[in-house]
C-alpha cells in the first residue's frame, strides 16, 4: 500500500515536471498578456507616468451606447464568413486533388507551391495584391491585353479586394488541415461504395464529407477566428470601405491611444468569436456523425 | 595611489558631458532632422551622434513619450498637441539662452500659445504650414479656386483626405464656412462629410502613401500639407498646391526636449542647428516646410515654393490657425470621424 502510493507521487511529480514547461509557457505567452489587456479593459486611463485611473465598466458599455461597434462587428463577422466558406470551397478540392489524385514528386511540388505565400511577409502580400487589383494595375493591363473591348478593372477598395487578399493569405490552412483528413481516409472505402453503385455525389456527401469533417472544421475555425479580428487587409486593401471592426480595435491602439476601450473592444469580439464557436459546436459535432 | 584614484574618479565623472552623445530625435519620417547632410554635418561638427525613430500620428508620439521614458532627446510636436504633452509631465522647460538663433525666430510664433504654458516655452518653433488641398496638374488645366473641388462629381472617386478626425472636421469646418477652431455648427459639418464620403478612393495616412497615390493616378484631387507639397514638387511630383476661398488650417510644429531626455545639452545643439538659417536654406531645396526663422525666410530664392505661395500676403490672410484642443472636443470628432467610416 505504502509502495503504490509513493509509486504514484513519484509519478505524479514525473507528470508535473514533464508538463512544467508547457504550463510555464502558456502562462508567460497566453496567460500574463491576456490577464493584462483584461485588466486594461476595465480601467479608465492607461497607468503611464502619473495618470490618474480608477475601475470602470464604461469601456464596454460604450460598446452598448454606440450602435458603430455592433454595426462593425457584425460587418466582420460576415467578412469571416465569406472568407471561410470560400476558403472551403477552394481548398477543399483543392486538398482532395493532393491527396488522392497526384502522386510521387508532382505532389511534393504542388505542397511547396501550397506553402509557400506562408515563407513571404503577409504584409508583402497584401502589397502585392494592392499593385494587382488597382485600376491600370496589373490585373487590368492583363485583362485588356486579351479581351478585344476595353474594360476598366479596379477592384482595389472594395470589398472583393479584401476577400481576394483574406482569402490567398488564409486558403494554405484549410487545404493542410483537409489534406490530412482526407488522406487518412482509405481509398477501399471509396472503392467499396463505388462498387455498392453510389455516385460521385452520394460518395462526397455520406462518405468523404463525414470521414474529412474534422479537418475541414479545424482548418475553417483557423481562417475564421484570425479574419474576423483582421485589420491589416481591410486597411491596405479596403480604402474607404475598409473599416471594419479590428480596425477600430487597431485605431485604439496607435492612433488614438484608447487602450481601455481598445482592450474592452478585443475582448467583446473574444467573447463573440467563442459564442459563435460554442452555437456552431453542436451542428458540427452532428455533422461529423 | 590615492590621488590616481581621485584623479580618474573625477576624469569618470567628467567624461560623460565631454564624451560625445548619442541623441535620440522623433518625428516624422523624412522631415528635416533626418536629412542626410544635417546630421552629418551636425555629427561632424558636435561629435554627437543623432539617431531617428518616427510616429505615423500625434497620438502615437504621447504613446511613445508615456511608455519610454528617457528614450528620447529631441521631439518634435505640433503646437495644438504642445500643451496636452506639457500636462502630463513629459516635456522639460526650454531655456532659450542656451539657442543662439533663438532670437531670429518669429516673435508670433514663440508667443503661440500652444508651445507656452504660464510663461514658459516648451516647444522652439521650428517650422509652420498649411493643411489645404493639392491636385494633379495631369487632370487640371486650371487650379480649382475652391474647396469645392473634393465635392465635385467630377472627381467622384479619385478625391482623398487624411485618415484623422481633427482634420477631416476642419476641412469640413472650412467647406461650410466655420471657424475651424470654434466649430458652431457640427452637424453641418457631419452632413458635409457625410456628402464627401462616397466620393473618396480611399483615406491617405502619410506623405509616402499621398506621393504613390498621386503618382499611380489614385487621386485627382486631395487634402494634402503644404511641406509636403513642395517636397512632392521637388520629387517631381506634377502637382499644384492650392489655397482655396475658403481657407486652409495653419499648424505650427515645435522641437521640445522631454523631461527625461538625459542628453539635454546635446539636445539644445541639436535643436539651435535644425533653426539655423543655413541649415533651412539647404532643406529649403529639397523642398521644405516654412521656417518659423525670419531670417531664414527672407534669405530664400524668390522663385522658392515658401516663399511664392506662404509668403504671399493674400495666402496668409486667408489661414486659420490650428489652437489648442480640449480632449472633450477632440473626442466628439472622433466619434463623428469614426462613425461616418463605419457607415460606409
Amino acid at each position: 500500500m505504502a509502495e503504490a502510493g509513493h509509486l504514484a507521487r513519484t509519478d505524479r511529480l514525473r507528470a508535473a515536471g514533464l508538463l512544467a514547461p508547457a504550463y510555464l509557457w502558456l502562462t508567460v505567452a497566453v496567460f500574463l498578456p491576456l490577464s493584462a489587456m483584461a485588466f486594461f479593459s476595465i480601467i479608465t486611463d492607461v497607468p503611464f507616468g502619473d495618470t490618474e485611473w480608477r475601475v470602470t465598466a464604461e469601456n464596454y458599455a460604450a460598446f452598448l451606447e454606440s450602435p458603430t461597434y455592433a454595426r462593425l462587428l457584425w460587418k466582420s463577422v460576415l467578412l469571416g464568413v465569406k472568407v471561410t466558406a470560400l476558403c472551403v470551397l477552394i481548398g477543399f478540392p483543392c486538398a482532395w486533388v493532393l491527396a488522392k489524385m497526384i502522386r510521387g514528386r508532382s505532389r511534393e511540388a504542388l505542397f511547396l507551391l501550397v506553402i509557400l505565400p506562408f515563407w513571404s511577409n503577409s504584409l508583402v502580400r497584401i502589397f502585392s495584391w494592392a499593385i494587382v487589383l488597382r485600376g491600370n494595375g496589373v490585373l487590368d493591363k492583363a485583362v485588356n491585353a486579351v479581351w478585344p473591348w476595353n474594360v476598366e478593372v479596379n477592384l482595389l477598395f472594395s470589398e472583393w479586394a479584401i476577400v481576394i487578399g483574406l482569402v490567398h493569405s488564409y486558403l494554405p490552412y484549410v487545404i493542410l488541415t483537409a489534406y490530412l483528413a482526407l488522406q487518412a481516409i482509405d481509398d477501399s472505402l471509396i472503392e467499396a461504395a463505388r462498387s455498392l453503385g453510389a455516385k460521385w455525389w452520394t460518395i462526397l456527401w455520406r462518405v468523404v464529407l463525414p470521414l474529412s469533417s474534422s479537418g475541414l472544421i479545424a482548418g475553417a475555425v483557423l481562417v475564421f477566428v484570425p479574419v474576423v479580428g483582421s485589420f491589416m487587409e481591410p486597411r491596405i486593401l479596403g480604402g474607404r470601405m475598409g473599416t471594419y471592426y479590428g480596425t477600430v480595435i487597431e485605431d485604439q491602439f496607435v492612433a488614438v491611444f484608447n487602450w481601455p476601450l481598445g482592450a474592452a473592444l478585443s475582448f467583446i469580439l473574444l467573447a463573440v468569436v467563442l459564442a459563435i464557436l460554442a452555437v456552431s459546436a453542436p451542428v458540427l459535432r452532428k455533422a461529423r456523425t | 595611489m590615492t590621488r590616481l584614484l581621485c584623479t580618474a574618479t573625477a576624469l569618470a565623472l567628467i567624461t560623460p558631458a565631454l564624451h560625445a552623445a548619442e541623441i535620440r530625435v522623433l518625428n516624422w519620417q523624412g522631415y528635416g532632422t533626418d536629412q542626410d547632410f544635417a546630421t552629418e554635418a551636425f555629427e561632424e561638427v558636435t561629435g554627437h551622434t543623432v539617431v531617428h525613430e518616427y510616429f505615423n500620428s500625434e497620438q502615437e508620439t504621447l504613446t511613445k513619450l508615456r511608455t519610454n521614458p528617457g528614450a528620447y532627446d529631441v521631439v518634435l510636436i505640433n503646437s495644438s498637441f504642445t500643451p496636452q504633452v506639457v500636462d502630463e509631465g513629459l516635456l522639460a522647460p526650454i531655456d532659450t539662452s542656451k539657442l543662439e538663433n533663438f532670437a531670429d525666430l518669429d516673435p508670433a510664433f514663440v508667443n503661440n500659445d500652444g508651445l507656452n504654458e504660464d510663461g514658459v516655452i516648451y516647444g522652439v518653433p521650428w517650422t509652420w504650414g498649411l493643411t489645404s488641398i493639392a491636385v494633379s496638374n495631369a487632370d487640371f488645366d486650371t487650379p480649382p479656386t475652391s474647396l469645392e473641388v473634393l465635392w465635385s462629381p467630377e472627381w467622384e472617386g479619385r478625391v482623398s483626405i487624411r485618415d484623422d478626425a481633427v482634420e477631416a472636421v476642419q476641412i469640413g469646418a472650412l467647406a461650410t464656412g466655420q471657424s475651424i477652431n470654434d466649430v458652431q455648427d457640427l452637424e453641418a459639418v457631419r452632413a458635409k462629410l457625410a456628402a464627401l464620403m462616397p466620393s473618396i478612393d480611399t483615406y491617405w495616412g502619410s506623405e509616402n502613401d499621398w506621393n504613390q497615390f498621386m503618382a499611380s493616378g489614385e487621386f485627382a484631387a486631395a487634402t494634402y500639407w503644404s511641406g509636403s507639397a513642395s517636397r512632392s514638387m521637388g520629387k517631381g511630383l506634377d502637382i499644384t498646391f492650392v489655397v482655396p476661398e475658403e481657407g486652409a488650417i495653419g499648424w505650427l510644429d515645435g522641437l521640445s526636449i522631454p523631461a527625461a531626455s538625459e542628453k539635454k545639452d546635446a539636445a539644445y545643439q541639436f535643436i539651435d542647428w535644425m533653426i539655423d538659417p543655413e541649415f533651412y536654406a539647404e532643406w529649403d531645396k529639397d523642398g521644405a516646410p516654412a521656417t518659423a526663422n525670419i531670417a531664414a525666410a527672407s534669405a530664400l530664392p524668390d522663385d522658392s515654393f515658401n516663399k511664392a505661395v506662404l509668403g504671399d500676403p493674400a495666402v496668409v490672410a486667408k489661414v486659420q490657425f490650428m489652437q489648442p484642443m480640449s480632449d472633450e472636443t477632440r473626442e466628439t470628432y472622433l466619434k463623428l470621424w469614426q462613425d461616418l467610416k463605419a457607415a460606409q
